[in-house]
């Protein structure tokens, strides 16, 4: 015959150990290096090409005329993060930094250029 | 201030409590060990049973006024009464579970041997009294007007029938082993025989159990399963009066528990007689806190390690297990009374 | 008591998702269910035709959270096929190794869920402790914890560093202690045995008869699993077992996620330590040929089906995805009929549904026609055109 409580030793022990939850923003866990957060822009290597835009799944990196060229503008609001633009662009002038605490105030506050 | 002294004399006459000061028993009454206290200690043990469910789940767990800030919120929301529900009898309901519970309260011995007041058959009056919160919830679900509301309550009335009476039984025990209904007799016998425990072991464990089914906590939550029945009777409860529900479903467990630790595990005992009365009246109130907590910690303990029953499995378990047990034990202790001749 | 119709859903604590049952009791036994979903469409097939294959990449995988990665598997497998390419050895691996642990983290939420619905929450949080290091790895291997955009067409993104191969082994070590523990629990634990034993029965024949897939029919005896009746990726040269337990009923399903998960450490061990050295992506043409192909996977929930149809531009012609949950659903109605109200949501957590990878279909009335007819596809698709026209979107 069973008796129910098959769990029970695990519990005892369990209720004097301390718990598993960090406890966000007091203590953080560290992200590993190659998560994708926000996008760093170098934009000396760009050459124009619109590939990044071509590319991008939601819209989010677009073609501007900057200063007589055409730039990319990444809206972090539409970015899915994916890296995308970053694999297809042929000179490495995009490269996904670890940074991911990106929560702001108002619509299109985001932007990197 | 006088004839006040005289009808309260007449009145506690026989009892523990005669002779006192009326201003102390209105502070027994309303605050140590009454009403606030009662309000305190069921909100105290709320907190312990979340957090330390939190723990075993190895979760850090609510704050310490968690339990507190609840009621508060919930005393604060809008109140609804939905269109097809009964307007008195939907209030009612959980006015008459609190106010069962708190009359159920004052019977308890808690500082000295009896309770504020203290009669032959006490204890069946305590018993009663401790199921009006359940025909409550029952009435509130049914007057809802909502066919959850409707299931939930008949299913809570369905399990009235499973598990009141081991609850009923196992308490008997004890009142066996001394020979008197009266609660006050039972604690002054263990403080003479503390070893009457031992001999009502099997009743406390199945008290226990049933005390879970009683106050309708898992694995005998099927009333309020979530999952299924989107929280049973109380569904079209808000505002004041589900907060009104909460608690007096946190007084249930704080006199159930005292109940059962009055009645097996000695209450108040062991008696010091201090000198002035309230020193002794808190050592009192401190000890039976201990032994109250302890009998949370088991129900806690049962809460974490099981899944949920069915209703057909909660009557079949029982009327399979927990009914024979509670025979075999008065057995016990009718063949000790024989031989021991006590 | 007469009959009484109840609404299970779709706003329903006991669904993670949004479906409705509309179950006939007879006091507390089920005596009919009548199923409706669309609650979350989503339209992810139209969306499809109008996006190039590399935005498709990143579409196709949040068609659902917790099996995404066999979402992109097939899409890029069906790419590959119209193409005519074979990706290199180690790029195969790689998308094994990502698929493997995608079933462990699935089958480890899926029995904290079905904890959940039965009452037992010290089980959930047990259980979603132990996928906390599962989806570290993907984190560590991948760059995110769901919805990992791993595949590229012609391979994958990202390579395995020796670090990331160690880290991998030492997980599994960890995970397969947890399991062992779990596995006592579930099988052991009377309380659990009383609420999973002959609940939702789905005999063999009727099984087969309603398509069902995945554990679903494994449970059923039924030896079914795409990855050994029709190898895609590294299956082929990997051994491992296909679990089949013939209770037919809850405890089954349970018996065969928990030991699939043993399952699932063993090829990801296998894999570790024969990781093939080379390239990882190829170079594939942004045009893809006029073709049309059909590739499927054993998601963690079962068989997942996509068709391609191509048509020599950057966009696909047609897209259509049929997941295992839909394959699951008229199953259910078999298996609730003759249980208890009690059993309804254990029942259904246990085919583990995935409602937001399953809408695909609609029953739509338009204008004037008689209600309840069916419009054919092109016939849609005009309207829908028109529709968007009207309003002065591009499509």
């Amino acid at each position: 015959m069973k008796v129910p409580g098959k769990m029970l030793p695990k519990i005892w022990v369990y209720m004097f150990k301390k718990p598993v939850t960090v406890c966000y923003p007091k203590q953080r866990l560290t992200p590993p290096k190659n998560l994708r957060g926000k996008m760093k822009f170098y934009i000396e290597r760009c050459i124009s090409c619109g590939l990044c835009a071509r590319d991008c799944p939601s819209t989010a990196c677009q073609m501007y005329e900057i200063d007589g060229k055409k730039r990319p503008v990444f809206d972090l609001d539409y970015c899915t993060f994916c890296a995308q633009c970053a694999e297809s662009c042929p000179k490495d002038a995009i490269e996904m930094t670890a940074e991911f605490e990106l929560a702001h105030y108002k619509k299109g506050e985001a932007i990197v250029k | 201030m006088g004839s006040f002294a005289c009808v309260w004399n007449q009145m506690v006459r026989g009892t523990g409590v005669e002779n006192i000061d009326p201003v102390l028993a209105l502070i027994y009454l309303l605050i140590f060990p009454g009403v606030f206290f009662l309000f305190a200690f069921s909100l105290f043990t709320e907190y312990m049973d979340r957090k330390l469910y939190a723990r075993i789940q190895r979760r850090v767990g609510p704050p310490f006024l968690q339990p507190f800030a609840d009621l508060v919120k919930l005393a604060s929301k809008e109140d609804i009464i939905p269109e097809k529900a009964e307007g008195f009898m939907f209030t009612a309901a959980p006015l008459f579970a609190v106010a069962a519970i708190f009359a159920a309260y004052l019977y308890l011995p808690i500082v000295t041997t009896t309770g504020l007041h203290s009669f032959n058959g006490d204890l069946v009056v305590v018993l009663y009294l401790l199921m009006i919160p359940t025909l409550a919830m029952f009435l509130g679900g049914w007057y809802s007007g909502n066919v959850f509301g409707q299931k939930g309550g008949m299913r809570v009335a369905s399990l009235l029938f499973s598990y009141e009476i081991p609850f009923f039984l196992a308490l008997l025990s004890p009142a066996l082993v001394e020979g008197s209904w009266k609660m006050a007799d039972i604690v002054s016998f263990q403080q003479a025989h503390p070893l009457a425990l031992v001999v009502t072991v099997l009743g406390f464990g199945i008290a226990v159990v049933s005390l879970q089914g009683k106050l309708e906590r898992l694995p005998f939550d099927i009333p309020e399963a979530e999952t299924e029945i989107v929280a049973g009777p109380l569904v079209e409860y808000s505002g004041r009066r589900l907060a009104l529900f909460r608690l007096a479903r946190d007084a249930e467990m704080v006199v159930g528990a005292g109940l059962i630790s009055v009645v097996f595990l000695g209450g108040p005992m062991p008696l010091l007689s201090l000198q002035p009365v309230y020193l002794s009246w808190a050592l009192g109130g401190v000890i039976f806190l201990l032994k109250t907590l302890f009998v949370v910690l088991l129900l806690i303990l049962i809460k974490s390690a099981v899944a949920r029953i069915r209703t057909d499995q909660m009557i079949s378990f029982a009327y399979k297990w927990l009914i024979p047990l509670t025979f075999v034990q008065i057995f016990i202790i009718i063949i000790i009374r024989y031989f021991g001749g006590i | 008591m007469a009959r009484v119709k109840l609404p299970i859903g779709p706003q329903h604590p006991a669904l993670k998702e949004p479906e409705n049952f509309t179950i006939t009791l007879d006091g507390e036994r089920v005596v009919d269910v009548d199923i409706r979903i669309g609650y979350t469409h989503r339209g992810i097939e139209k969306l499809m035709e109008s996006r190039t294959y590399t935005q498709n990449l990143y579409l196709v995988e949040r068609i659902c959270g917790i099996c995404s990665y066999a979402h992109v598997v097939n899409f890029t497998q069906n790419v590959e096929s119209v193409l005519g390419v074979q990706i290199p050895k180690r790029a195969e691996y790689i998308r094994t190794l990502v698929l493997e642990l995608e079933r462990l983290h699935s089958h480890f939420l899926w029995l904290g869920v079905a904890g959940h619905e039965i009452g037992f929450d010290t089980l959930f949080m047990y259980t979603w402790q132990d996928r906390e290091v599962v989806q570290d790895l993907l984190e560590l291997i991948s760059g995110n914890r769901v919805n990992y955009a791993m595949n590229a067409i012609g391979g994958v993104r990202r390579d395995l560093s020796d670090d990331h191969r160690k880290k991998v082994l030492e997980g599994m070590d960890y995970l397969e202690k947890r399991t062992a523990y779990d596995k006592e629990v579930a099988i052991n634990e009377k309380t659990i045995l009383a609420r999973a034993e002959n609940v939702g029965i789905l005999k063999p024949k009727i099984a087969l008869k309603y398509s069902a897939v995945g554990p679903t029919v494994r449970a059923s005896g039924v030896t079914m699993d795409i990855r050994k009746d029709d190898p895609y990726a590294s299956y082929a040269e990997i051994p491992f077992d296909v679990i089949t337990t013939d209770t037919c009923d809850v405890l089954g399903r349970i018996v065969v996620r928990v030991l699939e998960v043993f399952e699932s450490i063993k090829i990801i061990r296998y894999l570790m330590e024969h990781l093939p050295a080379g390239d990882v992506v190829m170079k594939v043409p942004r045009k893809i040929p006029v073709g049309e192909s059909i590739s499927h996977t054993e998601a963690p929930r079962g068989e997942d089906i996509h068709y391609l149809r191509a048509n020599g531009t950057e966009r696909p012609d047609r897209y259509k995805v049929r997941t295992p949950t839909m394959a699951n659903l008229p199953a259910i109605a078999e298996m609730l009929k003759g249980s208890y109200l009690a059993d309804v949501p254990i029942v259904i957590a246990a085919i583990d549904p995935c409602m937001g990878c399953m809408d695909r279909v609609l029953l739509l009335k338009e204008g004037s026609e008689t209600p309840g007819d069916i419009i054919p596809w092109d016939r849609l698709r005009a309207y829908g055109i028109k529709w968007y026209a009207e309003r002065g979107w591009k499509i």
